[in-house]
């Protein structure tokens, strides 16, 4: 509370926080992320299963989205200010340190959750969902194309597809929960723009 | 602390060693599968044993059967309007209901499902008529050579050789667990080949033909093997069935 004195945003500004392309990478992924798990879902829960059927069909969609998925990120590269992020999504600095030891701890105060442009949770969940994906499309791949790799590792594979699939499930819905539970970056992921407030409050180390 | 500083270039590349970790775990995990498959089995084996709620069958290898199938959906067959009928090179063409199936001498196995693509159910029964038994009854023609199956959900197929269609652990299995078997599993009546990948055992089945040759089934045509050995074929290693 005391940065906000220290640097007082006026009332109702609006800050840039994300540019069209960064908004389109996230709204791609986050399409084709949303396919690969509901035909996961139809693929793998047996009451979903019941409903549906048309197994080659729903095995087919899976099998491109999945493939498609790390292509907004790549198109993405294409854009300065999504370099930027990523480069911002990479580097921690000492109160990325500090915040992650708050969040083990379950410390909610604001001086021990400073962040830049992205905080720590966002940075750790960036880099692991992002390896998570390839490590999928890896696997996924070995499922897909039998008779390029040996069997015994497709069997592998499947394993452990099978198993970061559940992982994932649940990691990102601890990162839709988050977003639903803050209106203002939801905001800023759909306009581009955020209240200069909530910088101050979520991201006092941001300099937009 | 400076804000300038803490920023951008300076930090540490923590987020690269994140990524390039769990992409590192990932092939660990994929060399070290089958020990931890192993591991896994035997430890949700026992927990799903004693799970009222279930959840343990949604979790991979937490064993069960999986729903598969590939039409859009099925019609439901019950003991009133269910027909399998024995047709093709045989001398002596006829249907079956439900109940003529249930009437003649019924055999019951008990072995392991193994799964084309990995998933394995221990020990589980079935029950119901030999398939050699209905195609004697027919009287199979010295010209054929297969036997080839369709089932009542419109699209999937199946095919045997005579010779493996004589075996005698190839049922149309009309239990499976001790149950009538339901309409999720295949029922009213299924195909059950044991020695084979389970995709060999076509559910819903409504359809005997006896063939010149074998024809290929609806998998078969995608790709997997038609003589279907569980650990000879498919290029998986799996311990044999049956």
């Amino acid at each position: 509370m005391s940065l906000r004195a220290e640097t007082p945003a006026p009332p109702g500004a609006r800050v840039h926080r994300f540019t069209r392309a960064e908004r389109w990478v996230h709204r791609g992924t986050a399409a084709l992320m949303g396919v690969c798990v509901v035909t996961a879902a139809f693929l793998y829960i047996p009451q979903l299963a019941v409903l549906v059927g048309r197994r080659e069909l729903v095995v087919r969609v899976h099998q491109w989205a999945g493939v498609a998925l790390p292509v907004p990120v790549l198109l993405g590269l294409a854009s300065r200010a999504f370099r930027a992020d990523l480069r911002f999504l990479n580097r921690f600095g000492p109160h990325d340190r500090v915040w992650l030891r708050a969040a083990l701890r379950r410390d909610k105060r604001r001086s021990s959750r400073s962040a830049g442009k992205f905080n720590a949770g966002q940075k750790v969940y960036a880099a692991w969902i992002a390896g998570a994906t390839l490590v999928m499309l890896g696997t996924g791949l070995m499922m897909w194309f039998t008779h390029v790799t040996p069997l015994m590792w497709r069997t592998s594979a499947t394993f452990v597809h099978d198993w970061l699939a559940l992982t994932i499930g649940v990691v990102l819905a601890g990162h839709i929960g988050m977003a639903l539970g803050d209106p203002e970056a939801r905001k800023g992921l759909r306009t581009g723009r955020v209240s200069g407030e909530w910088a101050q409050r979520e991201h006092p180390l941001w300099r937009p | 602390m400076n804000p300038e500083q803490s920023e951008d270039q300076s930090g540490r590349p923590i987020g690269r060693r994140v990524f390039l970790g769990t992409l590192g775990l990932g092939a660990l995990g994929v060399v070290a599968a089958p020990t931890l498959q192993r591991g896994m089995e035997s430890l949700l084996g026992g927990v799903a044993g004693q799970d009222p709620t279930g959840l343990t069958g949604l979790l991979p290898n937490g064993g069960g059967f999986r729903y598969y199938s590939v039409a859009a959906s099925v019609p439901h067959r019950t003991a009133a309007d269910y027909r399998l009928t024995v047709d093709g090179l045989v001398d002596h063409p006829r249907s079956y209901t439900l109940a003529e199936l249930r009437a003649l001498p019924q055999t019951r196995l008990v072995k392991d499902v193994q799964c084309v693509t990995g998933w394995r159910v221990p020990g589980t029964p079935f029950e119901g008529v030999r398939l050699s038994r209905l195609l004697d009854a027919a009287g199979v023609r010295s010209s054929a050579r297969a036997v080839r199956f369709t089932c009542f959900d419109g699209t999937y197929s199946e095919s045997l050789t005579l010779d493996q269609a004589g075996r005698p652990d190839v049922l149309v299995a009309l239990r499976m667990q001790d149950k009538d078997i339901g309409h999720d599993h295949g029922g009213p009546a299924r195909l059950y080949v044991a020695p084979m990948y389970f995709y060999k055992s076509a559910k819903w089945l409504s359809g005997i033909t006896v063939t010149d040759r074998v024809k290929p089934g609806y998998w078969e045509n995608l790709g997997y093997d038609v003589d279907a050995w569980v650990g000879r074929s498919n290029g998986r290693t799996d311990e044999p069935t049956s």
